[in-house]
């Protein structure tokens, strides 16, 4: 394993329980703001538009429609299979249709 | 709070269909990271040790040559920060738990398994290790994947010629779509779409995804309401 994949992995690993952790043993120290919790939450949210938007609106209409069909699926009936599902094999299918 | 191996087996239990869920997207996580140009032990490794999708799934969207390392760390703690929350939500049960009790848990503490000990801890479970049971099946499930998804990676030469290039676009917009807190999140998911579509054009790499996020949160921080 390269010195630099390894740094990364355990990096990552490193901040994530941080995060973990971080968050009991602040409160059983200190108050959190209503503002911070609203802060932290919102960012999962915003990280997952900031990589779908892209990736569904500046690369083709397969892609696009593919992503509207999967936003409408996974509303609907919730289960990540199912719009996983929908997304591979309706882009597969415009991508061999829309030549 | 009692922290015993009947809470743990129960957790478990009760956890096994989230486990097959997450497994879902961990095959698409052993999948990419072949594609990205790991090796099977540096993607065994990354899933054992961090144990977060979502964060794993994005460092493969940053994973090229040579390796952005404070980026992909950084990226990786904005995603997951989310956890600060969630183990301070835990406080007024692990509170009564021993250190190593608690924070050996929070390690297995993901947003699944989160959700569902929450809910069962103000129903009035009053077994600690109802956490660690949920969320050591969860592991199992998404170290097990991702193996198999490398695996399938091994085989399939051509993902994009089956739509497998996007499968993780698919999987993202389900995340999504279980992340929307209601109205409020319109505007900032608008604002942090919009960034990072505007930012990929003109800024190399994959700043955009920081772009994005950046814009989109700090509006909820400056939010005034109280809602």
């Amino acid at each position: 394993m390269h010195e630099t994949t390894l740094i990364t992995i355990l990096g990552m690993a490193a901040v994530t329980y941080f995060s973990r952790i971080g968050g009991l043993w602040l409160m059983n120290r200190m108050r959190t703001t209503p503002r911070l919790e609203n802060y932290l939450s919102s960012l999962p949210g915003c990280v997952l538009v900031s990589v779908v938007a892209p990736a569904v609106l500046t690369k083709g209409l397969p892609e696009f429609f593919a992503g509207l069909l999967s936003l409408f699926v996974a509303w609907k009936t919730r289960s990540l299979v199912a719009a996983l599902i929908t997304g591979v094999g309706s882009v597969w299918v415009l991508r061999n249709i829309i030549v | 709070m009692i922290f015993t191996p009947h809470g743990f087996l129960r957790g478990f239990r009760l956890a096994v269909p989230l486990a097959l869920s997450v497994g879902t997207y961990g095959l698409v996580f052993g999948m990419l990271s072949k594609q990205s140009g790991l090796e099977f032990n540096e993607s065994l490794l990354m899933s054992l040790t961090v144990f977060a999708g979502v964060s794993q799934l994005i460092a493969m969207q940053l994973w090229t040559a040579p390796l952005p390392v404070a980026a992909i760390v950084l990226t990786t703690f904005l995603v997951n920060a989310r956890h600060l929350f969630m183990g301070a939500a835990l406080q007024p049960w692990f509170k009564k738990l021993s250190w190593g009790q608690a924070y050996g848990s929070l390690f297995f503490c993901a947003d699944e398994n989160w959700a569902l000990a929450v809910k069962e801890f103000r129903r009035g479970e009053k077994d600690g290790a109802f956490l660690l049971g949920g969320g050591f099946v969860i592991y199992v499930g998404w170290v097990l994947a991702t193996m198999i998804g490398f695996a399938g990676g091994l085989m399939v030469r051509d993902p994009a010629a089956w739509g497998l290039d996007f499968a993780f676009v698919a999987v993202f917009i389900a995340l999504m779509i279980g992340l929307w807190r209601g109205k409020k999140d319109l505007i900032p998911w608008c604002v942090a779409g919009v960034g990072a579509v505007v930012a990929a054009k003109f800024l190399p790499g994959k700043w955009y995804i920081l772009i994005g996020t950046f814009l989109g949160s700090l509006l909820e921080f400056l939010r005034v309401d109280d809602a």
